[in-house]
């Protein structure tokens, strides 16, 4: 069986108060919704639609976009990040999947929507990663730690205004002392352009 | 032929090519792999190559059993402090081989996150280009180094 997502998008725009910019078709189906709402949006179709796994959560930094080329950006005015969940519809039964869709959601800022740990337990590691790369944090959630730089790492590096080869080493070269015990200050970062 | 063996210069060298000659037909590895060109590694080290025919088929997973430090694969920043403390942790004499161009010098990580060449936090005794680098090239260099520790040189 497969889900109608007419019916699911009708119950949406409900939700939000208005038709969402919708593109792609099928399993490539991404609906925009606020950022206010997508916590919201993101229960009503687990809970409604059977939309019951967070398959990814990513996010684009779209600052500068078109700046060689003189494309018009797809962000919103104000909006810099995009954030894009992409649900996936298991069937409780088979497992088999019955349908695909993702939602993006724009951010104004580095203040991101309300976390989806409560809904998803899986978003909580995503969420993470987004905040160390991107530096989007989200609300309504216990304290957020990087998952793939280091803890003295500075910045955050996927985004557009990191410097291409910033580097933060934690070590340094090969004559100095041995390291049997790494200390704080073995750790520190020395920022090397 | 009476020959004068006391004085100590002779019997020293003699001795050195000794324990150079068994050095390095026992070299035994401390594989460090954290990438990619851990599956060459694996070709190498396994019956198509054979590494053990040049005796040095014998991994220790302990640094402080082991001679020759291989690092093979990418080095992020993050992992940095962990390599070097498993080299500090060998005992002398020791090498380090650099296997694959991440290790030499980062290859196409030029990013925040790649260690710029290992060489930049250890002494490199044996850099093997490639990326990642055919068996043929591994033991060509593993040769080289049998000459190097038959000579007694190293870099730490
Ligand atoms: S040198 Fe190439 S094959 Fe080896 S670890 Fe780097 S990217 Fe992978």
């Amino acid at each position: 069986m497969s889900l109608e997502l007419s019916s699911v998008k009708a119950d949406l725009d409900a939700f939000c108060g208005a038709p969402l910019a919708a593109r792609g078709t099928g399993f490539d189906t991404v609906w925009t919704v606020p950022a206010a709402q997508a916590h919201g949006a993101l229960e009503r179709l687990k809970s409604r639609h059977g939309f019951n796994m967070l398959a990814d959560l990513t996010c684009v930094d779209l600052q500068g976009f078109g700046k060689e080329t003189g494309a018009p950006s797809p962000a919103p005015a104000g909006a810099r990040f995009k954030l894009v969940y992409r649900l996936s519809a298991l069937d409780p039964a088979t497992g088999l999947l019955n349908a695909r869709l993702a939602l993006d959601a724009w951010v104004d800022g580095d203040a991101g929507p309300v976390s989806a740990g409560d809904l998803f337990p899986c978003a909580d590691w995503l969420e993470r990663e987004v905040w160390d790369m991107f530096g989007v944090s989200f609300s309504d959630r216990p304290d957020i730690t990087r998952i793939l730089m280091y803890p003295e790492f500075v910045g955050h590096p996927l985004r557009k205004d990191y410097p291409i080869k910033k580097r933060q080493p934690l070590i340094g070269p090969p004559d100095g002392p041995p390291r049997e015990r790494l200390t704080e200050a073995d750790l520190r970062p020395r920022i090397v352009e | 032929m009476e020959q004068d063996l006391s004085a100590p210069g002779i019997m020293t060298s003699q001795l050195d090519a000794a324990i150079g000659w068994a050095r390095k037909y026992s070299i035994f590895q401390y594989p460090f792999v954290t990438a990619c060109c851990g599956m060459e590694f694996m070709s190498v080290a396994c019956s198509h190559y054979d590494i053990d025919r040049f005796g040095a088929g014998f991994p220790r997973f302990s640094p402080r059993q082991a001679d020759v430090l291989m690092v093979v694969g990418t080095i992020s920043h993050k992992i940095a402090p962990v390599l070097r403390r498993i080299y500090d942790q060998m005992a002398a004499p020791k090498w380090v081989v650099a296997f694959g161009v991440c290790t030499c010098t980062g290859g196409f990580y030029d990013n925040y996150s790649t260690v710029q060449g290992i060489d930049t936090i250890l002494p490199v005794d044996l850099y093997i280009p490639g990326c990642p680098p055919r068996p043929e090239t591994v033991l060509e260099g593993l040769m080289l180094l049998q000459k190097k520790i038959q000579a007694q040189g190293r870099r730490a």
